[in-house]
């Protein structure tokens, strides 16, 4: 949208705009608090797991400063065409990052129980994937800022590589448990610190479905291929 | 020992599937078919090359800026402008299988057949009852029983009925604007027309008038073809089944209203729905 003219009545501009930037701000918050939180468990950093906590009221005002906004902007301006795309697309982003802080800040607070456990195993896969889950927060951030629904696709497909991450940990940590009960509270905590990662990827997808939308006026012609497939795993013990 | 996952996943859909315009795009078939239309006011080529359908008991909305032609492809639709010397249309406008923007096409029964109704609500200088018989003197021969069933029906048609019910003897002159508007209404489907052209109905009426003429147009639409010009974007949106822009004479984009107001293909509709023009 953003070789568009502006609007005949400017205050209507400037509303958008800042609608935009409340947003941004709130990717901004978010996209730190998932980096705090990968700190947190790589390098058992407690008070980045704060930091990261911390953060979670500036986000929850955000959502509600979002929701107030685009109330009023429906009411007062009655949006169509991109405008409306735009100011709708802002309400559901608004909620996609509000749940991505959420599971940062689970993410951070799991890592301080970690913290008390020697772990069993490397931690280079949940290392990886959260690699791929900032770089995939942070484009879709990009994205909504560029109105780049290009780039939105592209976080839209790379969810793929996320998904697999998380199945061969699941599956791993399954192991480690049954190889000894001892690894059953750190590897809980950190099969739901995998689980929460892998949701933030599902919901920055669901950000780049609406960026395509608004930018585009249609939705996203396939359905993202879901590759969680843990929910049907069986890890047997070998005879 | 096995272990399986009972954790629910709970889809999360970002799809605005629900949204898009195309699923409700039911348009039905053309009552009136314009091809290729362009009109003259002299020299200047006010419409060019229109080619549009008016679906069959649906309402058309027609939006675009001052000059843009939508009132002009209304005063063609009629042939108003055949009072007007040095005015001219070609092309087509097929109703049944006539263009009936053809000279030998007889212009009383045309107007019979497509009828219109102002800006200005303009009731004659006489009673409520005879505002409505007068036009339909023109067309019919009817009893004076018949005559007051006609009367009743087309009030009635137009949502006027209970409050006039009373006074028909009385002049028009003395009813509110909103009134006198839904008078006008019940005038032209007093002879009972194919097609109700309005232009811009509900400029001079305030919000709750508005809102009646609204509501009676989309209780017209079961029964009648309708096209409406009018600067209200909100209205178009509230009233119409599609929506054409017009510009400069030409027609921009014609869409189902909730693809229009969503996702506009053109970006020159989309400039000016969204108030971006300049």
């Amino acid at each position: 949208m953003s070789e568009t003219p502006q609007h005949v009545v400017k205050s209507y501009d400037l509303e958008l705009k800042r609608l935009r930037s409340l947003i941004t701000q709130m990717g901004g918050i978010v996209e730190s608090q998932v980096t705090l939180a990968a700190e947190a468990i790589m390098h058992r950093d407690a008070a980045a797991a704060a930091r990261a906590v911390e953060e979670d009221p500036k986000v929850d005002a955000l959502e509600r400063e979002v929701e107030a906004f685009v109330i009023r902007l429906l009411a007062l301006r009655q949006p169509v065409a991109g405008d409306l795309r735009q100011i709708v697309a802002a309400l559901k982003i608004t909620g996609d990052l509000e749940r991505i802080g959420d599971y940062a800040a689970n993410v951070a607070k799991r890592s301080i129980v970690l913290a008390e456990f020697t772990l069993p195993y490397s931690l280079a896969g949940l290392a990886h994937m959260s690699q791929l889950v900032q770089q995939q927060l942070k484009s879709i951030i990009d994205a909504f800022g560029d109105s780049d629904a290009d780039k939105a696709m592209e976080v839209w497909r790379s969810d793929q590589v996320v998904d697999d991450i998380y199945n061969a940990i699941f599956r791993e940590l399954i192991t480690y448990m049954m190889e000894d009960p001892r690894n059953i509270t750190p590897c809980t905590h950190l099969l739901f610190i995998a689980k929460n990662l892998e949701r933030i990827g599902d919901h920055a997808t669901n950000v780049a479905e609406t960026i395509y939308y608004a930018e585009k006026g249609e939705s996203l012609p396939e359905s993202r291929p879901k590759g969680d497939t843990s929910s049907y795993a069986v890890v047997r013990v070998r005879e | 020992m096995s272990a399986t996952m009972g954790e629910r996943q709970i889809q999360q859909s970002g799809s605005f599937g629900g949204m898009s315009a195309r699923s409700d795009a039911d348009i039905n078939a053309p009552r009136i078919a314009i091809r290729n239309l362009d009109f003259f006011y002299g020299d200047n080529r006010a419409l060019k090359a229109i080619s549009l359908d008016l679906p069959d008991r649906q309402v058309t909305g027609m939006i675009g800026p001052s000059g843009c032609g939508k009132s002009t492809l209304l005063r063609v639709l009629n042939r108003m402008y055949d009072l007007y010397p040095g005015q001219r249309a070609t092309g087509e406008v097929m109703m049944d299988g006539d263009n009936i923007i053809d000279r030998s096409v007889d212009l009383n029964a045309l107007r019979a057949r497509i009828g219109m109704v102002f800006q200005k609500p303009t009731p004659f200088p006489m009673t409520i009852y005879d505002n409505i018989g007068f036009g339909v003197k023109l067309h019919e021969r009817l009893s004076r029983s018949a005559m007051d069933e006609r009367v009743e029906w087309s009030l009635t048609r137009a949502a006027l009925w209970n409050e006039v019910k009373d006074r028909l003897n009385t002049s028009a002159m003395g009813l509110s604007g909103g009134q006198q508007q839904r008078l006008c209404i019940a005038r032209t489907i007093a002879v009972r027309p194919e097609v109700i052209l309005f232009d811009e109905p509900t400029s001079a009426l305030d919000p709750i008038s508005t809102l009646k003429i609204e509501e009676l147009i989309d209780e017209l639409k079961h029964d009648f073809t309708i096209a409406i010009v009018t600067h209200n974007m909100q209205q178009a949106a509230r009233c119409a089944d599609q929506v054409a822009f017009f510009y400069l004479g030409e027609m921009v984009e014609v869409a189902p209203a909730a693809q229009m107001f969503t996702a506009p293909k053109e970006r020159r509709t989309q400039e000016y729905i969204t108030g971006r023009f300049g």
